[in-house]
Order: C-alpha cells, then sequence, then structure tokens
C-alpha cells in the first residue's frame, strides 16, 4: 500500500519534483564536468550522467517519463533489494537461523501482483497523453524534407508559411574531424574544436537552420539504407527508411546550435554522419533563408548575376 | 590416487564407450552430450568475449586505434551472433541434457540419436560462421539483426551466415523436441507436471517457444537471401517490398528468442536459492503461471524493439501496454525468490552468490527494460548505450550468471569433485566487480546521447568509456579463472557427497557422485520430501 501512495504521490508531484531532481542532477553533473559549463544544452558533458531536459516541450516530456520511471525503478529497488539484504543478515545460517517451511501466503502474492498492475496503470496514462500529443504533426510553420544517405543528409526546405522555398542541400562530416578520425590518423580528438566547444564528430559543413517558436514538421526517408534522425536536445528520434516517409515534429523554444548523430547502424560510417541544427530567431532564420534564396537565384541564373531576381520574402 | 581408483571404480559400472570416436563423436547418453554442449559453450564464449575485447579496445579512447570501422561491425555483428546463438542457448541446453532426465527420473532423453545430431551439427555451424571472417569482404557487418538494406550490402558472408543461422535452428528445434518429447513422456511414475522441478518447467516452456519461433527466423533470412540472390524484393521498396516487414518478422522471433534466454536462467535460480535457504521454494505454482505468461507476452510485445519505425499511433499504444504488462509477472518471479530467502538458513556458498548476484542485477536489466517499454522516453533511449547495457543486465548478468550459477551448483554431481569455495568466491567477487564497472557507465553514455554500434565518439564521452573498457578487460579474466577452478577441482577436488549441499532436494541428488554414465535405469519411486519445492498439494 505504502508503495502505490508513494507513486500516486510521486506522479502528482511529478512536475516540480522532477525538474528539481533534474535540476539537482544536472547540476551535479556539472560540477563533475569541470569547465564545460558553456557547452550544457549543446554538446554532452564530460561524465555526464542523466538525460539533459532539452529545447522543447517532446524532450521536455521525454525527460519527465524517464525521471518518473527512474524513480520508481529506485523506489522499488530500494525495498526489494532492501529486503534480500536484510534476509542475508539476518537469516544466516551462521547465526543460528532456522529455516521456516512455509511455501506460499496467497495475501502476500495477490497484493504483489495487484500492486505493480496500478503502479504501470499510474505510469501508462501520462506516456499515453504524450504520445497522442507527440503523433499530430499538423498544422506546421515549415516542412523539412530529410533524407539519409551513406552517410550524410539531405535537408529540403519543402514549404515556409504555405510558400515552397527551393532551399535544398546537403549535411556532411566537417573536415577537421573527418580528417581526425581516420584510422591512427595521429590528430588529437581534443583539438577539434568549435570557438571553446569541442566537437568532434558532432559538426557538419553545412547545418540545418531552423526558425525558434515555430511548429516545423519533418519527413523523413532515406535513399539507400536505413538511418535514423536524433537530436538528444529535440527529444525523439526517427528512422530514414527507403521507400517509407516518416514524420514528426518539433517546436524549438530557445536559439542554439544542438547536435545529434545517426542512430541506426548504416556501414561503416554511421558513427560518422552527425546532425546539426540552428535554431535561430524567427527573423534571422527568415534573413537566412532569403539569403539562401538570393545565393540559388545567382547560381541559377549566372547572366543576370548583375540584377539578381527578388527572392520571394516569407 | 584414492580418486583415482574410486574413478576407475565407477568406470567399472558405468558401461562407457571406451574410444574417444565412440566416447565423444558417436554419443547418444545425455550426460556426454551435455558435456559436449556445455564445452562447445564455453569456446564460443571465450571467442565472443575476445571480439568484445576488440571492441572495448577500439572504444577505450576516442580516435581510432585499433580497427576500420567496417572491421569494427563485423565485430559487433558476429559477437552477438556468437554469445547468442553459440554461448547462451547451448549452454542453456547442455544444461538440460545433463539434468532434465536426472531431475524427472529418465534413463536418457527421449530421442537419443536426434540428440547427437542436434549437438553435432553445431560446430559445423559456427565454423561456417566464423569463417566468413576470412572471406574477401568479411563477415556480415549490418547488426546480429540482420535488417536489410543494409545487411545485404555485404558480400559472399550473407550467404555463409544465412546457411549457419539455418544449421543453429535445425539444431535448435531438434533440441526443443527432444526436450518436450522427453519431459511429457519420460517423467518417472509420481512425478506429476505439477511436481516437476522448476528448472524442467521453464525449459519445457522454452522448447515451445524454440518450436514455435525459430522457423519464422529461417523464414525470414531466407527471404534476405532470395532477394540477395534470386532477384526477389521482399523487402526491396524499389521492387514494392518493405524493409520494415524484415524488422516485424525479425522480431516476432526475435522477442521470444530473449525469453528463450531467460526462462531456463528462472528455472536454474529456482533451484539454486531454495537449496542454500533450505527452505521450499515460495509460489511454486506461482512460478509456474509466470513463466507460462512471460511466454504468452513474449509474442505480443515484439515491436517494442522497433517504436522509431514510425508505426501508427494505436500500434505503439498497443506495444507499449502489452511490454508493460510482462513486469507483472516477472515482479512475481523477483517477489518470490526474496520469500524464499525469508526465514531461510542461509548459506552463501558459490552458486547461491551467483544467483543472489543474479536476481539483483538481472532486475536492475528488467528496471531499464520497464523505463525503455515507455515509448515518450524510449524515442530517446532508443538505439543508444542505454539499450547496450540493458540487454548486457538481462544477458550477462542475467542468463550468462545464471548458468555459471549451474555450472557451480551442478559440478560436483556431474564430475564427483568438489571445486574450492575459496576461488570460486574469487571467481565471483572478480566478475561481478567488474560486470559492473564494463556494463553500469554505459547507461551514463546511452542518456547522454551516444548511439550504439559506434567505432569512435565525441570527446565528452570519452571518461565513462574508459571505464567501461577497463570493466571489460577485467571480464576477459574470467573465463580464465573459471577455467583454472574447475580444472583445479577435476585434478584436485575433494570427493562430492551424493547429496552435496546439505539444502538439496530432488532426484538429481539421489543419484551418486559423479553420476554414473547410466541412470534411473529402473524408475525411481518419487516422496515429496525429495522436491526442491516441497509438496505442492498444501
Amino acid at each position: 500500500m505504502a508503495l502505490m501512495v508513494m507513486a500516486m504521490k510521486s506522479l502528482r508531484n511529478t512536475r516540480k519534483s522532477l525538474h528539481k531532481m533534474g535540476r539537482a542532477v544536472a547540476a551535479a553533473s556539472l560540477t563533475l564536468s569541470a569547465g564545460m559549463a558553456m557547452a550544457a544544452g549543446t554538446l554532452p558533458d564530460r561524465w555526464q550522467l542523466n538525460m539533459h531536459p532539452g529545447v522543447t516541450e517532446t524532450a521536455r516530456n521525454a525527460y519527465h517519463i524517464h525521471m518518473l520511471m527512474l524513480w520508481i525503478c529506485v523506489v522499488i529497488g530500494i525495498i526489494v533489494f532492501g529486503a534480500m539484504a536484510y534476509a542475508m543478515f539476518k537469516f544466516r545460517k551462521s547465526k543460528g537461523a532456522v529455516a521456516a517451511q512455509f511455501s506460499h501466503n496467497t495475501v502476500a502474492e495477490l497484493i504483489w501482483t495487484i500492486i505493480p498492475i496500478v503502479i504501470l496503470i499510474v505510469c501508462a496514462w501520462p506516456a499515453t497523453k504524450i504520445l497522442v500529443h507527440t503523433a499530430d504533426t499538423s498544422n506546421p510553420e515549415l516542412t523539412i524534407k530529410v533524407t539519409g544517405y551513406q552517410w550524410k543528409w539531405r535537408y529540403e526546405y519543402v514549404d515556409y508559411q504555405g510558400k515552397a522555398t527551393g532551399i535544398n542541400f546537403m549535411s556532411k562530416l566537417d573536415g577537421d574531424s573527418d580528417r581526425t578520425r581516420q584510422l591512427k590518423s595521429g590528430l588529437d580528438p581534443h583539438a577539434v574544436k568549435v570557438g571553446e566547444e569541442q566537437t568532434y564528430l558532432l559538426n557538419v559543413d553545412k547545418p540545418l537552420v531552423l526558425p525558434t517558436n515555430a511548429k516545423v514538421r519533418f519527413v523523413i526517408t532515406a535513399d539507400d539504407v536505413i538511418h535514423a534522425w536524433w537530436v538528444p536536445a529535440l527529444g525523439w528520434k526517427v528512422d530514414a527508411i527507403p521507400g517509407i516517409i516518416n514524420d514528426a515534429w518539433t517546436l524549438i523554444e530557445q536559439p542554439g546550435t544542438y547536435r545529434g548523430q545517426c542512430a541506426e547502424l548504416c556501414g561503416q560510417d554511421h558513427g560518422f554522419m552527425p546532425i546539426v541544427v540552428e535554431a535561430k530567431p524567427k527573423a534571422e532564420f527568415e534573413q537566412w533563408l532569403a539569403g539562401q534564396q538570393a545565393a540559388n537565384a545567382a547560381q541559377n541564373a549566372p547572366a543576370a548575376a548583375q540584377a539578381p531576381v527578388a527572392a520571394p520574402q516569407g | 590416487m584414492a580418486t583415482h581408483a574410486a574413478d576407475a571404480h565407477h568406470d567399472d559400472h558405468d558401461h562407457k564407450p571406451q574410444g574417444f570416436w565412440d566416447r565423444w563423436v558417436f554419443t547418444t547418453n545425455h550426460k556426454d552430450i551435455g558435456t559436449l554442449y556445455l564445452v562447445f559453450a564455453f569456446i564460443m564464449f571465450c571467442i565472443g568475449g575476445a571480439m568484445s575485447g576488440v571492441i572495448r579496445a577500439e572504444l577505450a579512447q576516442p580516435g581510432l586505434q585499433f580497427v576500420q570501422p567496417y572491421f569494427f561491425n563485423q565485430m559487433t555483428t558476429v559477437h552477438a551472433l556468437v554469445m547468442i546463438f553459440g554461448g547462451v542457448m547451448p549452454a542453456f541446453v547442455g544444461l538440460a541434457n545433463w539434468m532434465v532426465p536426472l531431475m524427472i527420473g529418465a534413463p536418457d532423453m527421449a530421442l537419443p540419436r536426434m540428440n547427437n545430431w542436434s549437438f553435432w551439427i553445431m560446430p559445423f555451424a559456427f565454423t561456417v560462421l566464423l569463417l566468413t571472417l576470412f572471406l574477401p569482404g568479411g563477415a556480415p557487418a549490418g547488426g546480429w539483426t540482420l535488417y536489410p538494406p543494409l545487411s545485404l550490402q555485404g558480400g559472399s558472408s550473407v550467404a555463409f551466415a544465412i546457411f549457419a543461422i539455418h544449421m543453429m535452428g535445425i539444431s535448435s528445434i531438434m533440441g526443443a523436441i527432444n526436450i518436450i518429447a522427453t519431459i511429457l513422456n519420460m517423467r518417472a511414475p509420481g512425478m506429476d507436471l505439477l511436481r516437476m522441478p522448476l528448472f524442467v518447467w521453464t525449459w519445457l516452456i522454452t522448447a515451445f517457444l524454440l518450436i514455435a519461433v525459430m522457423p519464422v527466423l529461417a523464414g525470414a533470412v531466407t527471404m534476405l537471401l532470395t532477394d540477395k540472390f534470386f532477384g526477389t524484393s521482399f523487402f526491396n521498396a524499389a521492387g514494392g517490398g518493405d524493409p520494415v516487414m524484415f524488422q516485424h518478422i525479425f522480431w516476432f522471433f526475435g522477442h521470444p528468442e530473449v525469453y528463450i534466454m531467460i526462462l531456463p536462467a528462472f528455472g536454474i535460480v529456482s533451484e539454486i536459492i531454495p537449496t542454500f535457504s533450505r527452505k521450499p521454494l515460495f509460489g511454486y505454482q506461482a512460478m509456474v503461471y509466470a513463466t507460462a505468461s512471460i511466454a504468452f507476452l513474449s509474442f505480443i510485445v515484439w515491436a517494442h524493439h522497433m517504436f522509431t519505425v514510425g508505426m501508427p499511433l494505436g500500434g505503439e499504444l498497443f506495444f507499449m501496454y502489452a511490454t508493460m504488462m510482462i513486469a507483472v509477472p516477472t515482479g512475481v518471479k523477483v517477489f518470490n525468490w526474496v520469500s524464499t530467502m525469508w526465514k531461510g538458513s542461509m548459506t552463501f556458498e558459490t552458486p547461491m552468490l551467483w544467483a543472489i548476484a543474479f536476481v539483483i542485477l538481472f532486475t536492475i536489466g528488467g528496471f531499464s527494460g520497464l523505463m525503455l517499454a515507455m515509448v515518450p522516453a524510449d524515442f530517446q533511449y532508443h538505439d543508444t548505450y542505454f539499450v547496450v547495457a540493458h540487454f548486457h543486465y538481462v544477458l550477462v548478468t542475467g542468463a550468462l550468471f545464471s548458468i555459471i550459477a549451474a555450472v557451480y551448483f551442478w559440478w560436483p554431481k556431474w564430475t564427483g569433485k568438489m571445486y574450492s569455495e575459496k576461488w570460486g568466491k574469487f571467481h565471483f567477487w572478480w566478475s561481478t566487480f567488474f560486470v559492473n564497472v564494463l556494463f553500469f557507465p554505459q547507461h551514463f553514455l546511452g542518456l547522454a546521447g551516444m548511439p550504439r554500434r559506434i567505432p569512435d565518439y565525441n570527446v565528452a564521452f570519452a571518461d565513462w568509456n574508459l571505464v567501461s573498457s577497463i570493466g571489460a578487460f577485467g571480464m576477459l579474466a574470467s573465463p580464465i579463472i573459471m577455467f583454472a577452478v574447475l580444472w583445479h577441482s577435476k585434478k584436485h577436488g575433494a570427493p562430492a557427497t551424493t547429496q552435496v549441499w546439505e539444502g538439496a532436494h530432488g532426484l538429481e541428488w539421489t543419484v551418486p557422485s559423479p553420476a554414473p554414465h547410466h541412470t534411473f535405469t529402473e524408475p525411481p519411486v518419487i516422496r515429496a520430501s525429495m522436491l526442491a519445492h516441497g509438496d505442492v498439494t498444501h
């Protein structure tokens, strides 16, 4: 019974206490990672122990469910392993313990069948609500088509606020990381940096630029084998499968650079196809988009280079 | 010298075939075939362990120091195939061969010649599989799950690996048929189904799982074969096929397979804990029904391995709920083991230590399994080191620990020799320490965002990876220590008594140690007090 009450209470206080707990854990891992405070949220920390809450509602939801389950497991673990430890110290033959001969107890067995069922229902409820919410990809402002290749990504900005953009580019591992990652290259992975950040294997030549505070829908597929598109700070991964188009969405709340990797084994360079998302405030994003379109136009019509076609403004 | 004399004495009564060829190659004796399976599994554990040594050496530091990424992928793929199909499964079949007839009072397995064939397929299957490492293009490198289209990019190794998998499948199915036939037909009078030891029960259920799912795997890999070499498009989108269908079929095999590797472990632990608690197993019938429930549920949870393939919402919810339900019967088992220890009179010989570690560490693997069942969180965990940590807790500290526990538990019955408790305990503490150093930090790596199956990583992951690799190198010594303990026992061990352990109950403890070559040629008379779970009628 005590367990059930605890589980209910923990659920009621999930948001509050888990936030606190999360901060405590994050703080602890930060303390451990000397001098890496700058990196929080964009790169993993050294000695990181726990998931980060990320920068989207989806990521925070994943984090909350993760922490809820973690604490339920910790509580059950303490009870079960505590009982075992007590039994091992108390009921030792060397201490003169004489074995009882009972072999079942219907009441106890019913209790420990029913209580776990109740706990599971308590867990399934928020998970279901979150999942229903996560599955809704309707009404995006921006649609990005992601295509996985061995071993790089193509990003197509299909439409932004209802207008086709024509932006479409490849994104692959940056040159510094690529040189360093060769077998016995003799180069130090710690020396691969962008500013202060050690970005070895987590940097690309051209990042995916997204607006903050806008619902972005992804349609995801692959051209050769199965890949998976994953940026931990956004809170989900989805497989990129040849012949199948999957979808997902995100709404990034803070500007920043968020890094991830391919998460489905896709051949020899599976470990070397990172993902970088640069989230910019809407105005900056639109500026960037216009710049890309202008560059495209200039490329497509070199004769008219002197009087570039006005890019459609979103 | 005295022990040698005793051996010779036993031999006289045993009517063992004398030549090596007759004794081991043409054998139809369940004990000898059990020994063959166990020796084979030990060799495979060493080979698979050596491969994990390559993996952890490369992962000890960021940057590529030792192997090319493609060879790294071959190592992860073949490591898994060798450990699952060559290590864990044959070890359990070996234990079943040795112990099931002894536990139910049968003179041998029901189908002794088929038993011989089941075993002797295995060395050929694994020779074929391991030789792919020396083919041009190397061994399979698409992961043990063989997901197309990637797995089809391999060269001729695809055909060899699939042939090897077919052979292993035939072996497993024949082994399972044999175990079912033995248990259903050859129990001694009075050994009713609900009086059978838990190890026999869990193996009976496991054998049905094997028969149900090995043909599914065979079908899936045959479709891969025809896609690769005969122009079909089962899994090729360009030809109207569906790569995701392979995953559904594979995991319809794969999830029951997971339980094939853990149900016999439950049985072993359910024999050992009552023995050293000197108390009947708590909730015997609940244990049987829980095992059956887990087996049933294993058929309806497969897609929890594929939450990120883009299933419809309804599918994700169904597989999440079904997966969470597994926690209930599994919880019942854990609570029953703890209750068996409760108010017992416990001693902590080596098998008991391994069994207790199994309960704790397997439960930790179960906890992470429950976390993985939650779809919103799984979108983060999936295909990261969190998953790697999870299944190694379940398979190494779960399945493998139970196998080691079983070897120490029944070794004196097999050989007639006690092992050194001091060195057995040393083996236990060494392995338990290093296995946790090896796998626990992998939870942290996964939560921090490190994908699985990568040969190199960002420098932020370096610290925990180094810790994990140190644990791995410690663990590599574990089979060597075990071999030394058992070798020493065989050469210099004190003679074992018939009952071996003070709290031991069950028919296997009524035959002399070592168990004679032929046992129960006359059916024994079964009394309730002989059984580990006591009289289940009240």
